[in-house]
């Protein structure tokens, strides 16, 4: 069987795809700067983004919390070093689980749900419409939804983080009487501005991963319905995949940080 | 038919009235599919013209090139002098403010209100509506216009088909346009609802003096319309005429058309 054709035809699809990305990324640069600014719109979709997704995040960051130290603590308990708990999952969570784990299920909620959303736009020529009526399609779609995104996910990943480290205080609260006080005196001096700032900045990589995926599968989606399903579900894939590489370069860049 | 005698009087009703659109020569192929090969057509100051073809004949493809939307592979479009092609976006969307177009699933902003629909397009041009701060009024009047003063404050998905398509309509009046563009204005309503939509569509000629081109396969939304027509048959303009002379046609591609 002749597997060669399909598979250069699928990298070549692949590479395309990325550098049309590349392009549409390259344009959210060059719309960004130039006014008009679309500032209410900008706010409304920071308000969808946030809003929207932040019971999922804080149910989500809960439950790691509690999880990861219920996981945690038999094996620290028999090498007895379970006063090492708060530094251990404090590390975890703020950084590397707290900003993955949000923006995964922010993959799922958000960019789903723009794909979703400007492909039925695009497919019922609203963004024709749009654009007919004068106003800049992908200054006032694209750009605000990318820059909510970037903006708010940071946000996320701390309250996320926040309630993550308050379901593992919940847990060593209740199985080992230690006070919330001391577990959270504990965890901040376990972190350094070393492990929050990489974090944070991760974060707004992630956030903008976010949007620029979802408004991209989006904007150019294919006509009719199936076209729609296929942009939100292509965008939360893609997002996913795109969201452990620069996991891997964000830490491969830290790393280089943290030996010098 | 087109016939010289015909011919001269378009020339001398052309002499005498200003010609809003003139297209020379366009050509739009995608891929091997050609679709537009060297179409004709000008529009005349106050005049409906109907563009009639069955579907896939370039009849959307052609109206989307005039006001920017897609780009023609070869020929000249001129709106009201100016030459589309060569315009930059700025200069684009002033002019677009001159040309009002009803898209055929009507494309009001699914997020919107009907009120943020028709505000939509004066974000861009106030200037022209004389920088005013009040929008109400001219909303007001453009929803009177087309009987629908009530759904002010509703969402689209509260309106039926017929409604959409009225209030789509109160749309493009907002800037008070010179043209007015209509890409299949009865497809998909029910036989009542689309002799009403025509009945507005001549009561909006009149009220407002714009020149409207009419893209249809509908005969008798043509034949209550038009002033003229053009058949559109393999990215061409076969015939041309009036609606009483293309119905006297013998030929068997025209005849087509106007078979029950």
């Amino acid at each position: 069987m002749n597997t060669a054709k399909p598979i250069s035809v699928g990298m070549r699809h692949f590479f395309v795809e990325i550098g049309e990305m590349s392009l549409f990324a390259g344009r959210f640069f060059k719309e960004a700067v130039k006014p008009p600014f679309e500032f209410k719109e900008l706010l409304r979709q920071c308000y969808n983004m946030g809003n929207r997704s932040l019971s999922l995040v804080l149910v989500t960051g809960f439950i790691i919390g509690l999880v990861l130290t219920l996981q945690s603590r038999p094996t620290l308990v028999e090498f007895g070093a379970v006063s090492w708990m708060p530094d251990m999952v404090g590390i975890s969570i703020v950084r590397e689980l707290g900003p993955v784990i949000t923006a995964l299920v922010c993959a799922g909620r958000i960019a789903s749900g723009i794909g979703a959303e400007l492909g039925s736009m695009r497919v019922t020529e609203q963004i024709d419409a749009m654009e007919v009526s004068g106003t800049n399609p992908f200054k006032y779609l694209v750009v605000t939804r990318i820059l909510a995104t970037t903006l708010m996910l940071p946000l996320l990943v701390i309250l996320g983080d926040a309630v993550a480290l308050y379901g593992s205080a919940l847990v060593e609260n209740f199985k080992g009487g230690v006070s919330f006080q001391l577990y959270f005196n504990r965890v901040f001096d376990a972190l350094e501005y070393g492990d929050l700032v990489p974090a944070t900045i991760k974060s707004f990589f992630f956030g903008f991963a976010i949007g620029l995926v979802g408004c991209f599968k989006g904007y150019y989606s294919k006509k009719g319905t199936a076209g729609v399903g296929l942009a939100a579900n292509t965008a939360v894939v893609f997002t996913s995949m795109l969201l452990f590489v620069i996991d891997f370069i964000a830490v491969f860049i830290s790393d280089i940080f943290y030996e010098l | 038919m087109k016939t010289s005698s015909s011919h001269t009087t378009l020339l001398n009703k052309e002499d005498s009235q200003e010609v809003m659109i003139r297209i020379e020569g366009l050509y739009k192929s995608f891929g091997d599919n050609h679709v537009l090969n060297g179409f004709n057509m000008k529009l005349l100051k106050g005049e409906n013209l109907v563009v009639m073809g069955k579907s896939g004949s370039g009849k959307s493809v052609m109206i989307k090139c005039l006001v920017g939307l897609m780009k023609p592979d070869k020929g000249r479009i001129s709106v009201m002098g100016n030459e589309i092609t060569k315009l930059d976006r700025e200069a684009l969307d002033i002019l677009r403010s001159d040309i009002g177009f009803l898209f055929q699933g009507s494309a009001l902003y699914d997020s919107m209100t009907v009120r943020e629909n028709l505000e939509f397009p004066m974000r861009r041009h106030r200037e022209k509506l004389g920088m005013i701060n009040n929008t109400l009024p001219l909303v007001q009047e453009a929803l009177e216009s087309v009987g629908l003063a009530h759904t002010m404050e509703l969402m689209p998905e509260e309106l039926s088909g017929g409604m959409k398509r009225r209030v789509a309509l109160a749309r493009t009046l907002i800037l008070r346009p010179k043209i007015i563009l209509y890409d299949e204005p009865t497809s998909g309503l029910d036989p009542i609802t689309a002799k009403e939509i025509i009945e507005l569509m001549r009561n909006i000629q009149e009220q407002y003096g714009t020149s409207s081109l009419i893209i249809t396969h509908d005969v008798d939304c043509a034949r209550v319309i038009s002033e003229r027509m053009i058949l559109l048959v393999d990215g061409v303009n076969y015939a041309e005429g009036t609606y009483e002379e293309l119905l006297l046609s013998k030929d068997p591609k025209v005849e087509a058309f106007f078979k029950k």
